[in-house]
């Protein structure tokens, strides 16, 4: 047989048309299309893609049903371990992790194992998805806090099982960063609305503005005071708070936090202003400064905007920036321009408004702690670049409200969650998992934790509540 | 969704909303605010919990109309009506204890926010003296409730209608003199909690002050807020709102609040045209 070496490309919109829209950017397979990248798999046995995904979908087996055009069939394969398949196949960095083991990818292109995923979602929903069903009703409640991936996974799971769950969202749309931080040209909030209906339409209860650490405690859900006493809880809270740098000028008008900035214009609708009430601010030119994810969508939001100038301004090398491959190829594509080796120094501000980034030049040493090298300074190669806006990508840690307002749950220095392999905290009956646990990660790893957890709560409440049984021996008991 | 039980006028452009809330009735304490969302095209706003009613298992809210949502709200949203969204509380509490004398300044729409404050440090002993300010007789309000629960009302209005003439920081600074302050709140304007910053400063006692930044989502996930407190960046909504004003840069603030300014009056413009 003919080994087809390319990968089937997907059509997009067209770079000078999309980044004036906040339209989708891959367009997804088409079913001959699909079927003809399916058909370039060598269903391998053992598999090694299945050990690059960290929820260990059964690649081959969904590829060969779609090849057999049993779109069924691949969908029901990924949902036994993917409740968020349109997710995923749109966000996760493929290239690391499935795709990258992809047996293909060593002498041609891998399996477009992503796009294939998407495509299964996409056809599921065109179907009118069914809602499953929830049988059976199993003894006992469960409380998520945070409605992100994570909380979504382990909130599916809970209530297939049969359990009686309550999601607690603080914002008033649930999905976490997938509707308040990935762009619609990305991910479409439309997506993440449909999983959050299908959930409700499951019988699970979705409290929305709900402040957990304010309106209530963890323990409060625990005992059962002022709310529904729950017998579990799992606690997915994301690492939403974000960082800035600490530099002369940083509380200039113009200058957001990437959290702030694709908040406004993704949850709240900015872009759409004034027809939706938020503002958000751009003007002629825009940096940004990260390199990771958040500073492509960033960018890419600035200049859907109407920035003249979008800049990403990053003190490594391309090599070493940590956002996928996809994203720094789209927004070069779309003319964001990149300064590389740069770092700011401070802010320059006219009459309150910042104006100018002073930015250094930088140089690549010896690798540090993250094993990539370190960026040095270059002395006296400071310049300026004159700039509206500045928005912060920098890196977020987790929310301290919730670990600090509940009694004997155990933080590290970085403000994360202690949690074992099942997710079980320090504090009996308190689950934690997703961005929380690991610090900002990936929405698939948060599914995936979502995931466990859900698991153990079941073998927790099935096998009566003994914090410290077979499963857990290694703990200290109460 | 929030469903309004009673609104009341109780100044020129300020309504007082009682809100069926019984959950954030219970574990609000003063100086906590909520956030609030009109409808699926409205923006979040911040108002401070003005009063709570665990019996009744309701908060009240007081709104002045200055922009788009505040104006919407006073003019389109009345009894039996309902909120989109509303969280909270929000924002870490006043810290209340038996200090000895203390004195709550409130200016305009601060004049609401200053009263759960005053009426827990009575409740908690304290010798209370109240000091509200407004520019004008008919734009002050709420002052007998405050009369209510303070020891010493001083009223002052900018032209003399009523009380006496002046600003809110006079009467502080004469109270000062007076006799010895053990703790100040001052809720209002931001130049009105600058100047009585000002005074505090001059007399050495200690002032609180509540900042009302710009806000999006009121958790600490923005930064929005930030302001300059001790030369550090903080956020208003999760490490304030209340801050010691000493520490305040507020011409910082004064500067953050502007900066949507313009989007702000084409968004009330383009309101009040399609009404
Ligand atoms: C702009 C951006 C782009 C990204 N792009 C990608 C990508 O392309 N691919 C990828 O794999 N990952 C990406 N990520 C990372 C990914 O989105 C996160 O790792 C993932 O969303 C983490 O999921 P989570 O469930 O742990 O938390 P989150 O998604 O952060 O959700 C946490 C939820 O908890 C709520 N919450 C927090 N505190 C409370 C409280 N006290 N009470 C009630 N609710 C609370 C929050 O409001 C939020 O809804 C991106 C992240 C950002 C910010
Ligand atoms: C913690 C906190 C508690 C608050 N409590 C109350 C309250 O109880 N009652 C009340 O009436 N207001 C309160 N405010 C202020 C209130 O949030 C703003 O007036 C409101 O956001 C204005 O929205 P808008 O769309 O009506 O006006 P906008 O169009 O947003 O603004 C109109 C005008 O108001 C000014 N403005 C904008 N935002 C603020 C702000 N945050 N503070 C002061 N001025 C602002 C603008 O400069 C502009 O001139 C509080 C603010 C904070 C941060
Ligand atoms: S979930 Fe992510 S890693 Fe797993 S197969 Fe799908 S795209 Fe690959
Ligand atoms: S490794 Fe690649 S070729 Fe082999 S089964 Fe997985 S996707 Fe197919
Ligand atoms: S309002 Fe967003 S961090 Fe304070």
């Amino acid at each position: 047989m003919d080994i087809k070496e390319d990968q089937i490309p997907m059509r997009e919109q067209d770079p000078g048309e999309r980044r004036k829209n906040f339209k989708e950017v891959p367009l997804g397979y088409s079913k001959e299309e699909a079927i003809e990248e399916a058909n370039r798999c060598l269903q391998c046995d053992p598999a090694p893609c299945i050990t690059g995904c960290p929820v260990e979908i059964n690649i081959p087996e969904f590829i060969r049903h779609i090849r057999e055009e049993d779109f069924q069939g691949a969908i029901d394969t990924i949902k036994e371990t993917n409740n968020l398949p349109a997710v995923t196949g749109r966000v996760c960095p493929q290239e690391e992790q499935c795709q990258e083991k992809c047996v293909m990818g060593r002498k041609w292109d891998p399996i477009a194992i992503g796009r294939l995923e998407r495509f299964a979602a996409e056809w599921e929903r065109d179907q009118g998805a069914e809602t499953p069903k929830v049988e059976k009703s199993t003894e006992g409640k469960v409380a998520i806090v945070g409605s992100g991936p994570s909380g979504l996974t382990a909130a599916s799971d809970l209530k297939k099982m049969g359990y009686e769950v309550t999601v607690f969202e603080q914002f008033h749309q649930p999905g976490g960063v997938l509707v308040y931080g990935i762009p619609e040209f990305r991910l479409p909030n439309d997506i993440v609305d449909g999983e959050v209906e299908t959930l409700e339409t499951m019988g699970v209860e979705v409290e929305r503005n709900t402040v957990v650490g304010r309106l209530f405690t963890v323990d409060d859900l625990l005992e059962g005071n002022k709310v529904d006493e729950y017998d579990a809880v799992f606690l997915g809270t994301g690492a939403g708070l974000p960082w800035f740098l600490g530099l002369p000028g940083e509380n200039l008008n113009g200058i957001y936090s990437a959290n702030e900035f694709l908040t406004r214009v993704n949850l709240m609708k900015a872009f759409k202003f004034p027809e939706y009430d938020t503002p958000v601010k751009v003007g002629k030119r825009v940096a940004t400064i990260g390199g990771g994810n958040v500073a492509m969508d960033s960018a890419r939001t600035a200049l859907r905007l109407g920035a003249e100038k979008s800049m990403i301004i990053y003190r490594r090398s391309e090599e070493q920036m940590p956002a996928r491959d996809e994203e720094i190829e789209h927004a070069k594509q779309e003319g964001i321009e990149f300064h590389l080796l740069r770092n700011p120094k401070r802010f320059i501000g006219d009459d309150g408004q910042v104006k100018k980034v002073e930015v250094v030049k930088m140089e690549l040493g010896e690798p540090d702690s993250s094993g990539r090298p370190r960026p040095i300074p270059i002395e006296g190669s400071e310049y300026e670049i004159p700039a509206d806006d500045v928005i912060m990508a920098i890196g977020t840690s987790p929310h301290p409200l919730v670990p600090r307002t509940t009694s004997g749950l155990e933080t590290n220095d970085r403000g994360t969650i202690n949690a074992d392999e099942n997710g079980r905290t320090t504090k009996r009956g308190v689950w934690a998992g997703g961005d929380i646990v690991t610090g900002a990660a990936t929405v698939i790893k948060a599914m995936g934790a979502g995931k466990t957890a859900a698991k153990d709560i079941d073998r927790w409440l099935a096998n009566g509540k003994g914090w410290r049984s077979d499963l857990d021996e290694d703990r200290e008991d109460e | 969704m929030k469903k309004i039980l009673k609104k009341t006028k109780v100044g020129t452009g300020v309504w007082e909303y009682e809100i069926e809330a019984p959950l954030i009735a219970e574990s609000n304490k003063p100086g906590q605010f909520i956030i609030l969302r009109l409808h699926e095209k409205g923006e979040r706003i911040p108002l401070t919990i003005a009063d709570a009613s665990v019996e009744k298992g309701t908060i009240t809210i007081a709104a002045q109309s200055a922009g788009k949502t505040t104006t919407e709200l006073n003019d389109k949203y009345g009894e039996e009506d309902y909120i989109h969204d509303l969280a909270g509380p929000l924002g870490n509490p006043s810290e209340i204890e038996n200090y000895g004398n203390v004195v709550t300044i409130g200016g305009g729409v601060g004049i609401a926010l200053i009263y759960p404050i005053a009426k827990a440090l009575k409740e908690a002993g304290n010798h209370v003296t109240s000091i509200v300010g407004a520019q004008s007789a008919e734009k002050l309000f709420y002052e007998d409730k405050i009369g209510g629960v303070s020891d010493e009302l001083i009223i002052t209005t900018d032209d003399g209608s009523v009380g006496r003439k002046g600003f809110t920081s006079d009467a502080f600074e004469d109270v000062l003199n007076e006799r010895t302050i053990h703790k100040s709140w001052a809720i209002g304007p931001v130049i009105m909690m600058k100047v009585c910053s000002e005074v505090a400063s001059k007399y050495d006692t200690e002032l609180i002050v509540s900042l009302n930044t710009i806000m999006v989502d009121g958790t600490g996930m923005c930064g929005g807020c930030r302001v300059e407190v001790g030369d550090k960046a903080k956020f208003a909504c999760i490490n304030g709102p209340e801050f010691k004003a000493d520490r305040v840069d507020f011409d910082v603030l004064l500067q953050r609040n502007q900066t949507y300014v313009e989007e702000e009056k084409c968004a009330l413009d383009r309101y009040l045209e399609e009404e």
